[in-house]
């Protein structure tokens, strides 16, 4: 029997689908308050300028360009699952959840060196926002993966192929949420 | 929905990452040139184009159905008044009975030494801290 998300439509769309469009919803609120609240704070203290000058931009930078590409790996997955062809899903979803892996490790030791260089969580207003926005980002990207090598593992065996698509969109998500936090943690020094 | 009404096929996701690469490029040397305009343009109106080529493009939110457009901006919306209803606030140096302290959040370049200094500092104001 095939699960309710794929059988009915609700509002013209798949309720799994629709299901990951709420996800995003309260995401947007989630991140959204976060960057908000990093902005506004941001305007208010000039001096956190200087505090941003210590992020390293070419790591972002690479970080951005990872996602970019581990979201095209997802959407050529979703390509292919639509063609029915799962195997070829499952292995451009095993190449996003690799880019994923990269991006967590560039992460790491750009942090590894950050705290070495005294720069905590606890160090100052704009660490406290870095390492919140950065770390929440961070168990999206983790969350994803994981999910990611499930719908992979069903999608090798052609079975529910609708689920790449649905992965891809919050995959596109957590992409979109990075391309704001690396002008804001990054750039805007 | 069918790939064919969403019209999928046809995108060529490789020349739309392209694309991205190539305003990812922009945004990082844009404000290498250290004018506050062209920074602002390039990190933050590039940042803009991305996520649009991302939405429209990878998510295909252009062929979605309003119900998805409805529900997501909703969420901006919500995003938008939370930032129009504190900034004023949030925005200000100093209140009818309040004065807003550098503190926690002034830190200089050297953590150690003047982390603690800051702390220190916070402290003192802390009666007339925000």
């Amino acid at each position: 029997m095939k699960p309710i998300a794929t059988t009915r439509s609700a509002m013209g769309i798949m309720t799994g689908k629709l299901a990951v469009y709420w996800v995003l919803v309260s995401e947007i609120v989630i991140f959204g308050g976060l960057l908000a609240c990093y902005v506004m704070n941001r305007i208010a203290h000039v001096e956190w300028a200087e505090q941003a000058a210590h992020t390293n931009t070419w790591a972002g930078a690479f970080n951005t360009l990872i996602l970019l590409s581990s979201s095209l790996s997802a959407v050529l997955a979703h390509q292919a699952a639509e063609k029915g062809n799962g195997k070829k899903a499952a292995n451009l979803l095993y190449l996003t959840c690799l880019g994923g892996l990269v991006f967590l490790i560039v992460k790491s030791f750009e942090w590894t060196h950050e705290i070495k260089a005294g720069f905590t969580i606890q160090s100052s207003g704009f660490w406290a926002y870095y390492y919140t926005a950065a770390g929440l980002h961070a168990f999206h990207v983790i969350a994803g993966m994981l999910v990611m090598l499930w719908v992979a593992s069903t999608a090798k065996k052609n079975q529910e192929l609708h689920r790449v698509e649905n992965v891809g969109i919050y995959w596109h998500f957590v992409d979109l949420v990075w391309i704001f936090l690396f002008p804001l943690l990054y750039i805007a020094k | 929905m069918s790939a064919d009404a969403h019209g999928h096929h046809e995108t060529n996701y490789v020349k739309i990452w392209a694309i991205l690469v190539g305003l990812l490029v922009v945004s990082v040397l844009g404000p290498m040139l250290g004018h506050p305009v062209i920074t602002l343009i390039t990190a933050f109106g590039i940042a803009l184009i991305k996520a649009y080529l991302v939405a429209k493009n990878f998510m295909h939110l252009n062929v979605e159905k309003p119900i998805v457009h409805w529900t997501l901006g909703a969420a901006l919306v919500l995003m938008v008044l939370l930032y129009a209803g504190i900034m004023p606030d949030v925005g200000r140096a100093s209140g009818e009975r309040w004065k807003k302290n550098a503190g926690w959040h002034y830190h200089g370049t050297s953590p150690h030494s003047e982390h603690s200094e800051g702390a220190e500092k916070g402290k003192g104001e802390g009666a007339t801290g925000h």
